[in-house]
């Protein structure tokens, strides 16, 4: 960005109407959680960062690179591919593929650790069965991948977050014109080279986004590597902050992983500055389908096959198994109950995220301001703090107002309220609004890069106001966005732990507190149940959802 | 979904349906709005193993019982929204401890709770209680060791068990206590070379909980292990799982340096918060836990040690014979956890390689 040039364009830009306001507030309010972690930060840390920096950062820092690299490859390659040749190839099981893509989404990744370490470790069948077959005797006489391990932890994570990429991946293909497609096929490229150097570029801001919210998901987790014993900076933040006490440090730690996120997003960004690919065709057709035979489709079968048999069909078998045979023990009697409150609070968070990331994207996109874009980005990266890190940052301003409002209606009315906000499920939808903000706010991003600016400027010429394009002219376009956005946000809800957990009321269950109150006590088997709920409860919308992302390729159903 | 021309109403009715789910969801989230008696509980103990005890509290006393489960962030709960929790439970005294630090908890004086409670596991000033004990022990495989082949923490370090050793993660709260409580004994550099030498001794990277380490003896992978007294009671009387049971009978239990200080215990317990609002029920509570009944429950449901006199321990419990306890104050342990934690990243304890 040219530095001299910022003020000047701030000046004469920068216009105080309703969006510009709002998207700000909006966005402050959003991230005062992380302006709140950011403040710990500030805070002394005592001789923390010598002893890190003299013992195990290193360690921490290079076994999180190698967790996103790897994350990030496996999830780039599957979700793309499958993508793809969903969208644009024939093959037997499309229609089914199309969607059983996304199940692996449904599954929390500690959960699908938690299965295929039972699987896979040295007491577990595999290795016996092994043994028993070749006669080997001690860990000594025969090698075997080592699931509790970064490779491990790779394996795992691919298979539950690749949906992320595929689902905003599949959103940019459907929506594509298929004129530049077919042009390029005209001038002599062949299906490949097609792929490579018009579909992709074109889908690239929806594949980064995909990628980007992947790594920020790798980059947060603490239930899946402190399961598998891979020390990633994360681990080091719950270490200093709990074993040590000292949560400056951890706040410290958790900026640098923020500071370094939003790096990668700002260079990513600038490689493209000045791509920008918008669909300017009006002329929509069906979708070209290469039907795929012999080897080539059952290469796409497999490549369809694969992700979801690893990611869910074997996990979720085995979580049924072991749910079948301990029913009773894991049937709760509130299950109703318990199943409600995780659907209410799924719906709540998907319906203010999308809100919210429909309203910040707008108001970026009307005043394409420097200053309100870093607000949007800076309320957009909670998604990569630990769950209870940003639980505390929300504690922090939630506490303040309750303690505010509680002191003023008791001193002027004499009405003791009690706790408001943190004592209600306000603090916990607040918190998901702060941690999936990225998810929908990313998502809208990357659909409206896909409308050309002249669509706003033929509506605002037309004599349409802000609010009445937006309502007219973005929001059909953006339906294939809004839905993607509606189911990440939902499920992940619906998954959500560390926060809930921290910020729920007083005897407030859901699905994944019951999950994670006996897997703390490694009664895998017993939980069975409630994982299976959770992925139950995610895969109806995710089923729906998908099949109608698919009819809102502009021109479908006309 | 949204025709063109539907746009605005569609935008309309999903504002409206946030609007209902909000305010439905307040009420539905709100429980504590009534006059009645209560207690509000923030507990690192998982429900299922309190709830028998709080259904008996609030069947004998009529105070009703409210509950948060959690595990990370509670002190700064307590903290950022002071009265909402009367009374706080944990699994450990780190916890309790840096609460205190915080000026989190304030002081209880009860004839109830000092006459229950042995000095040593309660704060001086009543600003926590130890409720029960659970030791921290040597897990010996009945095929491999010999009884009296190991009898002390120190011994871990031994060269002789080189390759033989198990434990999880040297970052878990109950390794990151013991090791405390090794600093607290005998300074930092002995602890350090001390823990260099059990690391080297381990069979496989630190991972796992602690009844995993027993599966590791029983499939062979290791000799010893670390692990709490009560987890081997739970695989004993595993109904179900007839795994378990052949994990625990792999093992026995090994109560270390009884000829000296005794085995580390850490308690599980409770404190008053400094704002709570129901200051009264807390304390009846925290007395009600020290009592018969409870500490009944305690010891027969989860195979803990009762710290009231006379309350007897589970019989499985009682066949691993008695065991001498250290008796150091508990909170010059907690003090030395950060040194503890920080010990274990300078000798790389988790990072450990087989090849070493």
């Amino acid at each position: 960005m040219n530095i001299e040039a910022f003020p000047r364009r701030l000046a004469k830009r920068f216009q105080l109407d309703f969006w510009t306001s709002g998207t700000l507030l909006l966005a402050f309010f959003i991230a005062a959680p992380l302006l709140a972690v950011s403040i710990f930060s500030l805070q002394p840390s005592g001789d923390i960062w010598h002893h890190l920096l003299t013992t195990v950062l290193s360690r921490y820092v290079m076994t999180t690179m190698g967790l996103m690299v790897g994350v990030g490859i496996g999830t780039l390659l599957i979700g793309t591919a499958t993508a793809w040749l969903v969208t644009l190839c024939r093959f037997p099981g499309r229609r089914i593929v199309e969607w059983a893509l996304l199940l692996p989404m449904a599954m929390p990744t500690y959960v699908v650790a938690y299965v295929y370490t039972d699987v896979f470790e040295f007491a577990g069948p595999v290795q016996t069965l092994s043994r028993n077959i070749f006669g080997w005797e001690s860990s000594r006489d025969y090698w075997f991948p080592e699931i509790r391990s970064l490779g491990g932890a790779i394996f795992v994570m691919t298979l539950t977050l690749y949906p992320y990429v595929y689902l905003l991946a599949r959103v940019a293909f459907v929506q594509q014109s298929v004129c530049i497609l077919e042009v390029s096929r005209t001038l002599g490229k062949t299906a490949w080279q097609s792929f490579i150097s018009i579909a992709l570029p074109s889908a690239r801001p929806s594949l980064v986004i995909g990628v980007s919210l992947v790594l920020m998901e790798a980059l947060n987790d603490f239930g899946t590597v402190d399961f598998f014993a891979v020390e990633t900076l994360t681990a080091g933040i719950f270490d200093v902050w709990l074993n040590m006490n000292n949560l400056s440090g951890a706040a410290q730690l958790a900026v640098i992983a923020l500071c370094f996120v939003l790096l990668l997003l700002w260079a990513e960004r600038k490689s493209r500055t000045n791509q920008r690919y918008f669909n300017t065709s009006t002329k929509y057709q069906a979708l070209p389908s290469y039907q795929l035979r012999g080897i080539k489709m059952l290469g796409a079968v497999l490549t369809c096959l694969l992700p979801i048999g690893f990611g869910f069909i074997l996990p979720s078998s085995i979580l049924g198994y072991y749910a079948w045979n301990y029913y009773e023990e894991s049937i709760s009697h509130d299950f109703y109950s318990i199943l409600s409150n995780s659907l209410v609070l799924s719906s709540l968070s998907a319906t203010l995220s999308v809100l919210a990331g429909i309203f910040l994207a707008y108001g970026v996109r009307l005043q394409e301001n420097p200053l309100l874009k870093s607000a949007a980005r800076l309320a957009s990266v909670g998604y990569a703090v630990p769950g209870a890190v940003l639980a505390v940052g929300v504690l922090i301003p939630m506490g303040k107002i309750d303690v505010f409002i509680q002191g003023f209606l008791n001193n002027i009315f004499g009405i003791s309220t009690g706790l408001l906000f943190s004592g209600t499920i306000a603090a916990v939808t607040y918190g998901y609004l702060t941690r999936f903000l990225a998810l929908s706010y990313g998502t809208m991003e990357a659909s409206l890069m896909r409308v050309t600016p002249n669509m706003d400027g033929a509506a605002r010429t037309l004599g349409l106001g802000p609010g009445k394009t937006l309502k007219r002219i973005h929001l059909p376009m953006l339906r294939g966005g809004i839905l993607a956005a509606a189911i990440l946000v939902f499920v992940d809800t619906m998954k959500e732990l560390p926060m809930t957990i921290i910020l729920r009321p007083f005897n407030f269950e859901t699905l994944a507190t019951q999950v994670h109150q006996l897997a703390t006590d490694e009664l895998l088997e017993e939980s069975a149940l409630g994982s299976l709920s959770i992925v139950a409860a995610g895969l109806l919308p995710v089923i729906y959802l998908s099949r109608t992302i698919r009819g809102t390729r502009p021109g479908a159903g006309k | 979904m949204f025709a063109v021309p539907n746009g605005a109403k569609r935008v309309r009715l999903y504002l409206g349906i946030a609007m209902i789910v909000m305010v439905a969801a307040l009420t539905l989230g709100k429980t504590t709005a009534s006059a009645e008696e209560v207690v509000n509980l923030y507990s690192y103990r998982q429900p299922f193993l309190i709830k028998p005890i709080l259904k008996g509290f609030t069947e004998k006393t009529g105070i009703k019982t409210n509950v948060v489960f959690a595990k990370k962030g509670m002190l700064e709960k307590i903290k950022a929204t002071p009265g909402a929790a009367d009374a706080v439970l944990t699994v450990d005294i780190g916890r309790l401890h840096d609460m205190d630090e915080a000026g989190l908890l304030q002081p209880v004086q009860s004839k109830v709770l000092e006459q229950n409670i042995p000095s040593p596991y309660r704060h001086p000033k009543g600003h926590w209680f130890g409720l029960t004990l659970r030791g921290r022990v040597i897990y010996a495989s009945k095929m491999r060791v010999k009884p009296g082949a190991i009898t002390r923490y120190e011994d871990l370090a031994d060269p002789k068990w080189k390759g033989k050793i198990c434990t999880r993660s040297g970052k878990h709260v109950y390794n990151v206590s013991l090791f405390a409580s090794i600093v607290a004994h005998s300074g930092e550099a002995k602890a350090k070379k001390w823990l260099m030498g059990l690391k080297s001794n381990l069979a496989r990277k630190p991972q796992g909980n602690d009844r995993a380490q027993a599966k590791a003896i029983h499939s062979g992978e290791c000799d010893l292990a670390l692990a709490n007294t009560y987890y081997m009671a739970k695989m004993a009387t595993n109904k179900k799982k007839k795994v378990q049971r052949e994990w625990a009978k792999a093992v026995y239990i090994v109560f270390p340096n009884q000829k000296d200080r005794g085995t580390h215990v850490n308690i599980s317990g409770a404190a008053v918060t400094k704002h709570a609002k129901n200051r009264g029920n807390a304390v009846r509570l925290i007395e009600f836990l020290s009592g018969e009944y409870a500490q009944k429950l305690y010891a027969d449901q989860n195979y803990e040690y009762p710290l009231k006199k006379g309350v007897k321990t589970h019989p499985l419990v009682d066949s691993w014979g008695k065991f001498k306890a250290d008796t150091i104050n508990l909170a010059k342990v907690a003090n030395k956890r950060a040194t503890a934690s920080k010990l274990a990243d300078q000798v790389d304890y988790n990072n450990f390689r087989p090849s070493n």
